[in-house]
């Protein structure tokens, strides 16, 4: 490869002078990456040139890509092929002065026959599926009104984005003290419409209620964000869709079961995807809200995660929960995937 | 002119390199006075008597010309956090106030320096401490003499009522004759329950008040930290006294199972609502805001709301944790201190331990809002009468019990939050049930730690 090669950013008339600066500002190439090519001294340019002559595109891009893959091995995949070797063992990090035993599958065995940990999971399957259903009928819904672009549509969209931009410890503070039964106004406002005295009940405190809270919190927070995404699904649309439509005189319930929800249906899913894998990894609200209580009524599997790991001290058998979590959002999220190709591809 | 600038950028150049020289010089002269300023980091829990402490320090400092830097963090996540420092290896603190249950733990994996030696060699006697703290904040293994904490802070549970409200005659008619006996602080539980009953959802002042304040915290050790005091009272025992680790009816005893129950009733018909999680803080501000009219408490709160400006002095009263029907116990709270066994300032630490252990500096540790558990202070003559609530904290102090110390306490602690919540405040299952779990939890978890369980 010829110097004339590597230095592809120089432009055609320019002659090759050492030392000279490429300092021109005026008659620059369009794109950043050419503009910083050029303004590189000629000298700079020739010094790379002979460290990379010889080198294939292939070799290139594997000069560039090799610290980003080392640092992915670093900080996911070796802890991850650490975590795995853990999980057979019966490691507890408050009792290490104990010898480490192999154990096989024990912690698997135990976690799989554990009456408590299916509990915990079909908590959190009734969480995820209840709070993904609320927000994308919500946040679906939201989207329709406000891409109809009415005059305060921007100041609206704002409003009902607010929620989300907040953070969750702060979010399951404020909601801890809105459910207050004594001083809360949550109590209030339900007693305003349905009569029932307003410290009557807890709606944290009581086995029927706490559920609902998380969910209630959960919703208010993240059906803004599927709202965004549909929005951005309803933008797409193009309008002479509608305008076809019009003309073959479909009604609007029709423009809507053939136009909208079909060509929305991908960022719907997108949205579905992102807030189930969000909300199976719920943590720090219910924490906040809840402590997984009353008893172990709202206690999703994450913090039976927790509590194995890093207050029981259990690493060994929190390791195996871990992976057990990570194959059941894995394997689950690439079947949606796949599903999800092929409803764009209709 | 070429050479002109290269004049001036030597110059420059020169300049930069004396003034760096300088500041290295400086930096290298100043090491033997930073060396000299030396600092000790003592971590705790976030709470009143750490106040006190800091207070305290400053003798130490003066006395010592070691700076004593502070580590607190609040209850909830006290032992997450230092449990962690200290699996770890952390050299962040040097000196630390861990908790009783920790001990055995601290003791097996080496996390704090055994003080055997140092005491015999300051003259530092265990027999001049409380013999409940020295066997709850110090001994590993328990009832023998290795040392690895001195006591602290000694403390323990107990109550705390509206005396002011008590003392009312038109309450106290009422009370008489509904119960045919005078309203006083309760002396069984049964008395407790029937002065609480009688207080829930009664106006006074023009505002609803509730019964009794009892802990019921999930997360972390409240609910058990509060039901182990009717628990103890009702027969429970942690395993059999003749037979280590046999959990199986004893800790599942049908006494026990009456216990579980009474805490349950008392929490049911008593307490204010939404208290279904809550510990320490939720307990000083129901007492404090005049919610409720006895509440269950650690005594180092006591002094800071005796002095409260609206609940305080004359309107307050204490009184022992009441007795069952097997007897009276209070479960024991404090913390001993220990030096961490990776700081490298440990001769510091151990100083800073042989200052704290004399005399004067504890008596001055309890008038400041500490609990001293040094003999010398709390049998002096003067000590009933120093503080209004130091008679029954003597008086708890003889027969208190504690949680397992093992290593593996975290477990048996998390173990019995979860089955204790689950029947207390999310009505699963029974009393007889919950108890049965928790005696199947904890022969799983000491299996593991390789002891021998007996199961029957």
């Amino acid at each position: 490869m010829s110097s004339q090669e590597v230095s592809p950013a120089l432009s055609a008339g320019e002659t090759r002078q050492p030392g000279r600066m490429a300092m021109t500002a005026v008659n620059l190439p369009g794109a950043p990456i050419e503009r910083i090519a050029l303004r590189t001294p000629v000298q700079t340019r020739l010094r790379i040139a002979k460290y990379t002559r010889g080198l294939s595109d292939r070799s290139i891009a594997w000069l560039f890509i090799t610290p980003t893959i080392a640092l992915l091995l670093a900080i996911n995949i070796f802890p991850l092929i650490w975590m795995i070797r853990l999980s057979f063992t019966s490691l507890n990090l408050s009792m290490a002065y104990l010898p480490l035993r192999f154990v096989g599958l024990d912690n698997y065995t135990d976690i799989l026959t554990d009456e408590d940990v299916w509990d915990r999971l079909q908590m959190t399957a009734r969480f995820v599926i209840s709070t993904v259903t609320l927000q994308v009928v919500i946040g679906f819904g939201l989207a329709l009104l406000i891409n109809r672009q009415f005059r305060t549509h921007s100041f609206w969209t704002t409003i009902i984005l607010l929620p989300m931009m907040l953070s969750p410890a702060v979010v399951g503070n404020f909601w801890t003290l809105l459910y207050q039964p004594q001083i809360g106004p949550f109590n209030y406002v339900v007693s305003l419409f349905t009569g029932i005295a307003p410290n009557s009940f807890s709606m944290i405190g009581e086995v029927a209620l706490a559920p609902w809270t998380i969910v209630l919190v959960d919703t208010w927070m993240w059906a803004p964000y599927v709202m965004l995404i549909c929005l951005a699904g309803l933008r797409s649309i193009p309008d002479y869709i509608y305008e076809a439509a019009e003309v073959d005189r479909a009604s609007s319930w029709r423009q809507f079961w053939s136009i909208t929800l079909p060509m929305a249906m991908p960022f719907l899913m997108l949205a579905v995807l992102f807030r189930a894998i969000e909300n199976f990894k719920m943590f720090d609200m219910v924490n906040l809200l809840t402590s997984g209580g009353p008893g172990s009524t709202t206690e999703v599997i994450n913090i039976t995660l927790k509590r194995a790991a890093f207050e029981k001290w259990q690493t060994g058998y929190s390791s195996a929960l871990a992976i057990i979590l990570f194959v059941t959002v894995f394997g689950a999220a690439n079947i949606y995937v796949k599903a999800l190709n092929r409803v764009k591809q209709r | 002119m070429r050479n002109t600038k290269t004049g001036t950028w030597s110059k420059s150049v020169g300049a930069a390199l004396a003034l760096f020289t300088g500041v290295a010089l400086t930096a290298v002269a100043g090491q033997p006075a930073a060396a000299q300023s030396k600092q000790l980091t003592l971590c705790w829990a976030a709470w009143d008597p750490a106040n006190a402490l800091v207070e305290l320090g400053k003798d130490f400092t003066k006395a010592s010309g070691i700076e004593m830097k502070y580590e607190f963090v609040p209850w909830t996540s006290y032992a997450d956090r230092f449990l962690n420092e200290l699996n770890s290896h952390s050299k962040l603190c040097d000196l630390i106030i861990g908790d009783s249950q920790w001990i055995g733990g601290a003791a097996e994996n080496h996390w704090y320096v055994k003080l055997n030696d140092f005491f015999a060699k300051e003259h530092i006697s265990m027999d001049d401490f409380m013999p409940a703290t020295v066997l709850g904040y110090s001994e590993w293994p328990k009832n023998t003499p290795n040392y690895w904490a001195l006591p602290a802070m000694a403390d323990a549970i107990g109550w705390t009522y509206r005396k002011d409200w008590f003392s009312r005659p038109e309450i106290q008619a009422e009370f008489k004759k509904k119960y045919g006996r005078d309203l006083a602080p309760p002396k069984t539980y049964e008395e407790l329950k029937q002065i609480a009953e009688f207080f829930q959802g009664r106006e006074i002042d023009g505002k609803k008040v509730y019964g009794a304040y009892i802990y019921t915290e999930r997360g972390s050790e409240g609910i058990t930290m509060g039901v182990t005091n009717v628990l103890y009272d009702y027969g429970f025992e942690y395993d059999n006294p003749k037979k280590p680790y046999q959990m199986q009816g004893f800790v599942n005893s049908p006494d026990a199972v009456k216990g579980l129950e009474f805490y349950k009733a008392l929490y049911k018909c008593c307490t204010a609502p939404g208290l279904t999680n809550a510990y320490m803080q939720e307990g000083l501000d129901a007492f404090k805001s005049g919610q409720v009219a006895m509440q269950m408490n650690f005594f180092a709160f006591f002094p800071g709301l005796y002095k409260d400006p609206n609940v305080g002095g004359d309107k307050i009263g204490f009184f022992v944790n009441p007795a069952g029907p097997k007897g009276q116990f209070s479960q024991l709270g404090g913390q001993g201190i220990s030096v961490v066994a990776v700081s490298d300032h440990r001769d510091d630490a151990l100083r800073y331990i042989k200052w704290f252990a004399q005399p004067a500096v504890q008596q001055k540790w309890w008038q400041i809002g500490g609990y001293s558990a040094l003999k010398a202070v709390v049998e002096a003559p003067g000590f009933p009468k120093s503080a209004p609530f130091a008679p029954q904290f003597l008086q708890t102090m003889t027969f208190v019990k504690d949680f397992w110390a093992e290593p593996s306490y975290a477990q048996l602690l998390l173990d019995m939050q979860k089955r204790v919540h689950d029947y207390v405040v999310a009505d699963k299952g029974t009393a007889q049930q919950a108890l049965d779990l928790l005696v199947k939890d904890w022969t799983k978890v000491f299996k593991e730690q390789g002891k021998e369980v007996m199961v029957q």
